[in-house]
């Protein structure tokens, strides 16, 4: 690996975030500095070879106590692709199955030199109290059903590269809105950026008090599919719900199903995203989600860079 | 020989009397001796010019942890925060380990309050036998032995065969049942109240149907059986509206709300602090204002804490995780005053029957007065003083409150129990 540069944009003096928590108190001009920042670092994200050391002599913890793969893999590699050092926290192995609580668990970790605490927990808040009781950079990575920042970030960055901009575009959240941190990060940053958003799916699923907030709400896919520019296709969180929400799963596919037949209601140029991990012929059929419609790839790839702007934003200016 | 406290100057308010008036009252050997005193008689003198004279405090909802959670709450110290907070009475729930549900078990209370000499202790027992939800405990047994109420709280008594027995027998000695509506179906997994800040923060919510169906449920139970129903902790619109038409139609149901539903929203859940997670839960706006409606035209007959202490350990968790319920005895007066009596929506006798003489009739218990002759149970309160709440100087042994760091207007000043002083404000 050779160390590298990468030309940076000036970071303006209004950028104050000293943590990463959500997008519901993020300016638009916050969002798109992060956004930008991402797009300088996509060569080296997507490029293994290259290495940065805008980060060295940082550590960086994965503090996950909820699984994932995915998310935790894209955060270590944005991390070192940064310079930084890595470690993983995972509950299984550690005291907080003998009573500890996630608060001194995390005061530990900060007392071992650990500089940014990248936060995965079932609980909503739970990075907002991290925050509040270390001194780390506290990073969101999935709060319950609250929101998942870079989740979104990702996700517009791709809207973003394949359309140009964000502005006007109409975008369709479909599935368990009830249950998804992906869908509330999005909503807010969508909004932010100037986009239409309609949240669809089942009634039990989809709070008709999202209209409160200016989004469009809608139960029939059908209906708005040929209105939108990009559908998010998110994941039936049947693990977080108590009693199911839909009578079964063959009936939700009927009605929300991203499929080939349903597809060619669509505009011609219509994106297919979908956050991951998704069931396979519940959400999408595996047709559309390896067509040529689907940026499903793209996200991914996008993940590294927004994890490695949001990183060197929140603490490379201060350890350089 | 005779011993002698005189309470000079101050605005005696005592609503069981109708009375309001700056005088004196004298107390002699633990009673109430008379009011209008010659100021100059023969007496230990409390001086109370500008002060307001009330008779003792009662608080109707206090989870006082002993036996068996002394590491939140003792018997002693939540006793000692009552004093503080101007309650000379409390009634304690009965849902301790093991539940108050024996007469040996209310004995224990009794002893322990004894021991503890400082706030009077009534027993509330619990409806069912340990708690259980289903079969009837030997409420006369427990009545004998001093009991006041029964309730089965920190759960509903759910079994609506069980709810219209208990209706039927407590009937027999006159005592209320007290019950805790919510429909455990509805709030399972249930964090802060179902609305507006439950959607965007994607906790669990509690919605206010819960509440509601089952205040439903129990005034007709109530209604059919004759039974006396006391709605706990009431924070919704709806129920609050179930009650008022319910006492319209001659419904013997009473109820109770706790200061942090008449000044706390659901938007308090953003900060994710687990000080703002109780049950029932903080609610919308629209139930706030509801609630305050409900205790201006007199729907709502007390106020209460439903204090509940939880040790620090315990709500520094998760919010899913941390316990339900807040401490209150001694932020509630100093809320009633701030944010009831000082914007004029309950004047001061309205206020203080409230916490005096309303729930002293709903328990059946000879308190509540400054009647010739009563206990001398008296609180005598500094309206204008303005201090910062402190949990570090809470007398509880917990100091889970919402309310730290409220400026608040008006505290006990001094706090006397059958006639000796058991807390003077520092």
């Amino acid at each position: 690996m050779s160390a590298q540069t990468v030309d940076l944009p000036a970071v303006p003096a209004t950028w104050k975030q000293r943590h990463l928590l959500d997008l519901e108190s993020l300016s638009a001009e916050e969002i798109k500095l992060i956004l930008d920042v991402a797009e300088r670092f996509r060569p080296v994200a997507v490029g293994a070879r290259h290495k940065l050391s805008l980060l060295s002599g940082t550590t960086v913890a994965n503090l996950f106590f909820e699984n994932s793969t995915r998310t935790r893999t894209s955060f270590s590699l944005a991390a070192r692709r940064l310079g930084a050092d890595t470690i993983d926290f995972s509950p299984s192995g550690s005291s907080l199955s003998k009573g500890e609580t996630f608060i001194d668990t995390a005061k530990n970790i900060e007392a071992m030199g650990v500089d940014v605490v990248i936060v995965r927990h079932r609980t909503p808040g739970t990075p907002h109290l991290l925050s509040e009781n270390i001194g780390c950079v506290v990073i969101n990575a999935g709060d319950g059903p609250h929101e998942h920042p870079t989740q979104a970030l990702l996700d517009m960055l791709t809207i973003r590269q394949q359309r140009g901009t964000i502005e006007g575009l109409t975008v369709a959240l479909v599935g368990d809105i009830a249950h998804s941190r992906t869908a509330r990060s999005n909503i807010w940053g969508l909004k932010k950026l100037g986009a239409h958003v309609i949240l669809c799916g089942p009634s039990t699923l989809v709070s008709r008090q999202w209209e409160d907030e200016g989004v469009e709400v809608s139960y029939s896919l059908d209906e708005v599919l040929p209105r939108c520019d990009v559908v998010n296709l998110l994941r039936i969180q049947f693990e977080r719900q108590l009693m199911r929400p839909f009578p079964s799963v063959r009936e939700y596919a009927t009605l929300y199903a991203m499929n080939r037949q349903r597809l060619e209601r669509a505009r011609d140029d219509i994106l297919i995203m979908a956050p991951g991990p998704i069931n396979r012929g519940v959400e999408i059929t595996p047709d559309v989600a390896d067509g040529p419609h689907s940026v499903i790839l793209e996200q991914v790839s996008n993940g590294v860079a927004v994890r490695m702007a949001v990183l060197w934003l929140l603490a490379g200016q201060t350890s350089s | 020989m005779t011993s002698r406290l005189l309470i000079r100057g101050g605005r005696v308010i005592d609503p069981s009397q109708k009375i309001d008036r700056v005088t004196n009252l004298l107390i002699e050997d633990g009673r109430i001796a008379a009011l209008d005193a010659d100021p100059e008689v023969d007496a230990r003198v409390i001086d109370a010019t500008g002060k307001i004279v009330s008779p003792g405090l009662i608080d109707m909802h206090v989870h006082l942890r002993e036996p068996g959670r002394e590491e939140d709450e003792t018997i002693a110290t939540g006793t000692a925060a009552a004093v503080a907070g101007g309650f000379t009475s409390v009634a304690c729930i009965p849902n301790t380990e093991p539940p108050i549900d024996t007469q040996a078990s209310v004995e224990f209370i009794q002893h322990q309050a004894a021991r503890a000499d400082q706030a009077n202790v009534f027993v509330t027992a619990c409806v069912s036998k340990n708690r259980e939800g289903k079969e009837l405990a030997e409420i006369g047994q427990l009545v004998e032995a001093g009991a006041v109420a029964f309730t089965d709280d920190g759960s509903p008594i759910y079994n609506p065969e069980l709810m219209r027995r208990a209706f039927e027998y407590c009937s027999m000695f006159d005592v209320p049942v007290l019950n805790h509506a919510e429909v455990l179906e509805l709030t399972t997994g249930g964090v802060m109240h179902e609305g507006r800040v439950s959607m965007i923060l994607g906790l669990p919510g509690m919605p206010s149907e819960a509440e509601d169906v089952m205040v439903s449920r129990d005034l007709r139970l109530a209604e059919a059986t004759g039974g006396r129903l006391h709605v706990m902790h009431i924070s919704t619109a709806g129920a609050v509206e179930q009650v008022r038409r319910a006492k319209a139609r001659g419904v013997r149901v009473t109820t109770e709300i706790c200061p942090h539903h008449f000044t706390l929203t659901d938007d308090s859940l953003r900060r994710f602090d687990s000080n703002f997670k109780m049950s029932p839960p903080l609610r919308a706006q629209s139930d706030v204002e509801a609630c305050i409606e409900g205790l201006r035209d007199g729907t709502i007959d007390v106020i209460c804490t439903d204090h509940a202490p939880h040790a620090r350990e315990k709500k520094m968790q998760e919010l899913d995780r941390a316990p339900f319920g807040i401490v209150g005895l001694e932020t509630a007066l100093g809320l009633v005053i701030t944010h009831l009596i000082r914007p004029g929506i309950l004047d001061w006798p309205t206020a203080l029957a409230k916490m005096t003489i309303h729930p002293a009739r709903i328990l059946g218990i000879d308190k509540g007065t400054l009647n010739v002759g009563a206990d001398a149970d008296v609180t005598v309160i500094d309206p204008d003083v303005r201090w910062t709440v402190d949990p570090a100087k809470f007398r509880s042994k917990s100091s889970n409150t919402p309310f730290a760091g409220w400026e608040l207007t008006g505290r006990a000043d001094t706090v006397i129990v059958r006639g000796e002083v058991k807390f003077v404000a520092q």
